[in-house]
This record gives C-alpha cells, sequence and structure tokens, in this order.
C-alpha cells in the first residue's frame, strides 16, 4: 500500500529525517514510534505531501507520489488526522464533515456519506450546527476522525490520536482503530508514544530515535524492553 | 441647523460608505483572507472604469444617443469580469509565487500598479476622460423642495449592498467559500482534506479584483475617470479592512460606515484635508487600543 524509500527531509538547515524506510502493507495497521523531536510528525508530513523531502520517494500503491501536492495524495486515498486534531474552528462540525468529502470526484460528496459516519460517532449529529472550536477535546479528536473516514480512505495516517485526550475518549479511539483492523479494508500508519497502546492496535512496528529507524518488528515479537529504552524521557 | 442638510450629510455619507466598501469588499478577500497586500488593487479600479469608458465607445457607432443607458448596464458585470481576468492573471503570474511573504507582495504588486497606470496612460491617454451616466439614473426622488437624494447616489448604495450580500452569500452559503475559509483557517489541513487550495486562492483574488472592477464602473457616475483614479481610493479602504478586523465581512461594513460618515461629518465642519487627518488621527488611536479591529477573531 504504502512505501517509503530513503526518505531525508529537512526544516531549513537542520536535517529531521535520515534516510528513513519503511512499509505499510495493505489492511494492516502500522504503528511508529518515539520520543517528541525524533521526527515522527515530519515523516507523516513528507507522507501526506505537507512537506517536500530532500530525497527519497513515497510510493502510493505502486505509483510514485513523491512530486504530486498534498491534495492530489489525498485524492489518491489518504486520510489525514493531525496531531493537534487540525479541526477548522470556525465552521461548524456539519461543514467540517462536508470538507471530509473534499477528496471524492464532485458526483460522489453526497450527504448520505455524512450521515452514515454520524451514525458510526452519534454525539457528532447532535452538535452537526455547533461550531467546531466550541467543542472539547475529546468531541474535536472525534470529529477529526469522522472528517478523515467519511470519505473511506485506503491508507489512514493518524498523529497522537491519543495525546491530551480524556482516557474514556482513548478507549473509544483504540475500539475504533481495532473495528477498522479488524475489517482490513484499510491501511492504518499510526503515530504514538504510549508503547502499550500502539502494542494493542498495531500488527507492525517501527521505533524512531533521531530520524533514524532504530528498531522494528511484528508487535508481538518485538522486545518490549528495549523498545521502553527508546520511549523514555 | 436645517433638518434637510443633515439628511444630505447622512445621504452623502451613505454613498461614500458604499464605495468604500465596494472597494473594501475586494480588499478584504485578498488581504483579510489570504494575507496579500495587494497596491494594485486601486488599478483594478481603474481597470473597471476603463471598461465602462471602452464600452460606451464600441457602442456609441450601433447605438447613438442611446449608447449610455445600454452601455452602463452592461458594464458593470463587463467590468466584473475584466478586472477579475487581470486579478487572475496577476495571482497565477506573480502572486502565488509570494504567499507567506505580505511585504514582498506589497512591493511587487506597487510595481504592477505603476506598469498598469503607465499602460492606461498610453492607451487612452494622460487626460481624465468622461463615461456618461445613463438617463435612468439621472434626476433622483424629491424628499420636500430642495431636498433630493440623486438617483446616481442611491444606486451606489445599491449596488454597494448587492455586491455585499453576494460576496457573503459566495462566503458562507457556496462550497467554494466553504473551501475558501477552510483554507484560511487551516491551509495545511485543507490541502490533506483533498481542498486544491491553488485554485481556491485563485478563485477568491479574481474575485476580489472583480469586485474592484465593479467599483471602477460605479466611480464613473461621480466624476471623469484617469489612469491615477484607484490610487485615491487605496489607502481608504485598506484603512477599512483594518478597522473592521481582518477578515471579517461585519467588520469590514460597520468599518465602511463608520469611516464614511465621519469622514462626511469631519468634512462638513472643516475641510477636506483636515476632515481625512481628522479620520486617520481616530482610526490609528483606535487601533492603539484594539489592534485587531472592530471585530477580531475570538480563538481559543
Amino acid at each position: 500500500m504504502l512505501v517509503v524509500q530513503d526518505l531525508s527531509a529537512s526544516y531549513g538547515e537542520s536535517q529531521i529525517l535520515f534516510d528513513i524506510s519503511l512499509r505499510v502493507p495493505e489492511g494492516q495497521v502500522v504503528s511508529l514510534m518515539g520520543r517528541n523531536g525524533v521526527g515522527k510528525t515530519t515523516l507523516l508530513k513528507s507522507i501526506m505531501g505537507l512537506m517536500r523531502p530532500k530525497s527519497g520517494q513515497v510510493h502510493l500503491k505502486g505509483v510514485n507520489v513523491t512530486a504530486r501536492p498534498a491534495y492530489e495524495r489525498a485524492r489518491a486515498g489518504i486520510g489525514y488526522v493531525p496531531q493537534g486534531r487540525g479541526i477548522f474552528p470556525y465552521l461548524t462540525v456539519e461543514e467540517n464533515l462536508l470538507l471530509g468529502l473534499e477528496a471524492l470526484p464532485t458526483n460522489k460528496r453526497g450527504l448520505e456519506s455524512i450521515e452514515e459516519i454520524c451514525d458510526q460517532f452519534p454525539s457528532l449529529r447532535t452538535y452537526k450546527r455547533k461550531v467546531a472550536g466550541t467543542l472539547s477535546g475529546g468531541q474535536q479528536q472525534q470529529l477529526a476522525f469522522a472528517r478523515a473516514l467519511v470519505r473511506k480512505p485506503t491508507l489512514l495516517l493518524l498523529d497522537e490520536p491519543t495525546e491530551g485526550i480524556q482516557p474514556s475518549i482513548v478507549d473509544e479511539i483504540e475500539q475504533l482503530i481495532l473495528g477498522l483492523r479488524e475489517q482490513r479494508s484499510m491501511s492504518i500508519l499510526l503515530v504514538e508514544q504510549f508503547l502499550d497502546f500502539a502494542m494493542s492496535v498495531s500488527d507492525y512496528c517501527y521505533v524512531m530515535e533521531k530520524g533514524n529507524i532504530v528498531a522494528e518488528g511484528a508487535a508481538g515479537e518485538l522486545q518490549q524492553d528495549a523498545i521502553r529504552e527508546y520511549l523514555a524521557v | 441647523m436645517d433638518p434637510s442638510v443633515i439628511i444630505v450629510q447622512l445621504f452623502n455619507a451613505m454613498s461614500v460608505s458604499s464605495i468604500l466598501l465596494l472597494i473594501a469588499l475586494g480588499l478584504a478577500l485578498s488581504f483579510g483572507l489570504m494575507g496579500v497586500i495587494n497596491m494594485a488593487h486601486g488599478e483594478f479600479i481603474m481597470i473597471g472604469a476603463y471598461t465602462a469608458y471602452t464600452l460606451q465607445n464600441l457602442l456609441t457607432s450601433a447605438l447613438g444617443d442611446k449608447t449610455p443607458d445600454v452601455s452602463f448596464a452592461l458594464a458593470i458585470p463587463a467590468a466584473f469580469l475584466v478586472a477579475g481576468f487581470a486579478g487572475f492573471l496577476l495571482e497565477r503570474l506573480l502572486i502565488h509565487r509570494l504567499y507567506g511573504r505580505p511585504l514582498d507582495t506589497l512591493l511587487a504588486t506597487w510595481g504592477v500598479g505603476m506598469v498598469l497606470q503607465q499602460s492606461a496612460r498610453s492607451i487612452f491617454g494622460a487626460p481624465n476622460v468622461q463615461v456618461v451616466a445613463p438617463s435612468w439614473l439621472l434626476g433622483g426622488i424629491t424628499l420636500a423642495p430642495g431636498l433630493v437624494l440623486p438617483g446616481k447616489r442611491i444606486f451606489m448604495v445599491l449596488l454597494a449592498g448587492l455586491c455585499l450580500s453576494g460576496v457573503y452569500f459566495f462566503i458562507y452559503r457556496t462550497s467554494s467559500g466553504r473551501r475558501l475559509r477552510a483554507v484560511m483557517q487551516n491551509r495545511d489541513m485543507a490541502a490533506a482534506l483533498g481542498v486544491a487550495t491553488r485554485r481556491v486562492d485563485s478563485i477568491t483574488f479574481s474575485v476580489g479584483a472583480g469586485l474592484a472592477g465593479i467599483a471602477g464602473c460605479a466611480l464613473t457616475l461621480i466624476g471623469p475617470i484617469g489612469p491615477t483614479l484607484g490610487t485615491n481610493y487605496i489607502v481608504d479602504s485598506f484603512m477599512v479592512v483594518i478597522f473592521g478586523g481582518v477578515g471579517q465581512l461585519t467588520g469590514t461594513l460597520l468599518a465602511a460606515l463608520g469611516i464614511g460618515f465621519f469622514n462626511v461629518m469631519f468634512e462638513f465642519w472643516s475641510t477636506a484635508v483636515v476632515g481625512k487627518v481628522m479620520v486617520f488621527t481616530m482610526v490609528i488611536i483606535f487601533l492603539q487600543w484594539k489592534p485587531a479591529g472592530l471585530l477580531a477573531l475570538r480563538t481559543r
């Protein structure tokens, strides 16, 4: 599904990513762990097309998309839930969801899909007309998920979805990801700092340190103690 | 004071506000929503005015005496399209390379403005030209003996109201407007959802330029037009946008009304120059007190 090859990226003079390679196979949940500032978000942004890599390639379904802008990658099937949720604070919940349909061809932006996603996140239906910026953090996170899922992406990028969220919503998110994994119709790349959370939802894990991948393996087989070492502050 | 004088002055204030509003609406889109300081906005006004002039000249041979009646009606949509297309070209060729660099857009568009002014001088000549007002705008509504509201001014107020409603509808009720607001609030996220941000920029800027064209068309009603027509209005309209609160349509409306009103009031009590100085001073003091303008976006 997604193949990243020798990707390097930098902000001005300071290089953040050093020849990163990873793959997310069809229908699998892959997590990417590491401390703050090791380059996880930068990697996701480079995959989404929000950052121009210095070198390396990003392939989506066998197509090299490295030179494509973000909106074309979104239309090619990538859904994105960024760190901090990235909702549009002055738009209503419904308008936020409608923007989730932008990646689809115009004739497929039906309102049925909005109804469908509201069945999945019932609280959003109640808040449909509310301005999104007035929602609580947890509600905003649900909105960010719903907005990414409403157009049924083939690859979902999740950037620390549990960060700063109350425990009950974290459980909900865990159930949601497990549910998506069950269906095996969507590949997921999850950036996460909580080891237990990542282990419970993913098939395969990568661990990053200072812009490099330092460990990887199937979720069940990885030495958790070794990973804890990399995650410890 | 004679009540009829007050009514006439208030009405004058409203028509001044209408012109300011027409010009500021376009700026509110390019500056307020996109962060581009477009000094060539005044030249879009000039382009709109010369579009009306050209249309009148082209139609004269065919229509003779009836020309102004027909050509002015056609000139409004034509000015929108011509100025809008000029805006489209400017955005495509120059401005889209300068997003996120407001000061550079200022310098670059100032240069473009001078080139456009000089082009107008080469094509139409340096002296001012006159667009003949249509007969259906001559005369006015007589409220009392000696108290006449001129038809031209009533028309400008209506035109500004119509454009404001149009822009409001565009921004808040259409899918293009939704994309525009999304890009303005979080450009990266909008792109990551599949919004073609470059197209949104292009459409927004073109509509803003088109509105300036309509303003130019309206300005032909109050006097002769020349290559520097827009320069007289550019500072005032930037003031309206900033005073109203950047990115706020309601703020732009209130600011246009307020500045128009005080302008006329101070002018009435003193002279045009002193009046302008007083309005500027007032706005500067106000912005010291509330730097974000009349209506600022509340952030959480």
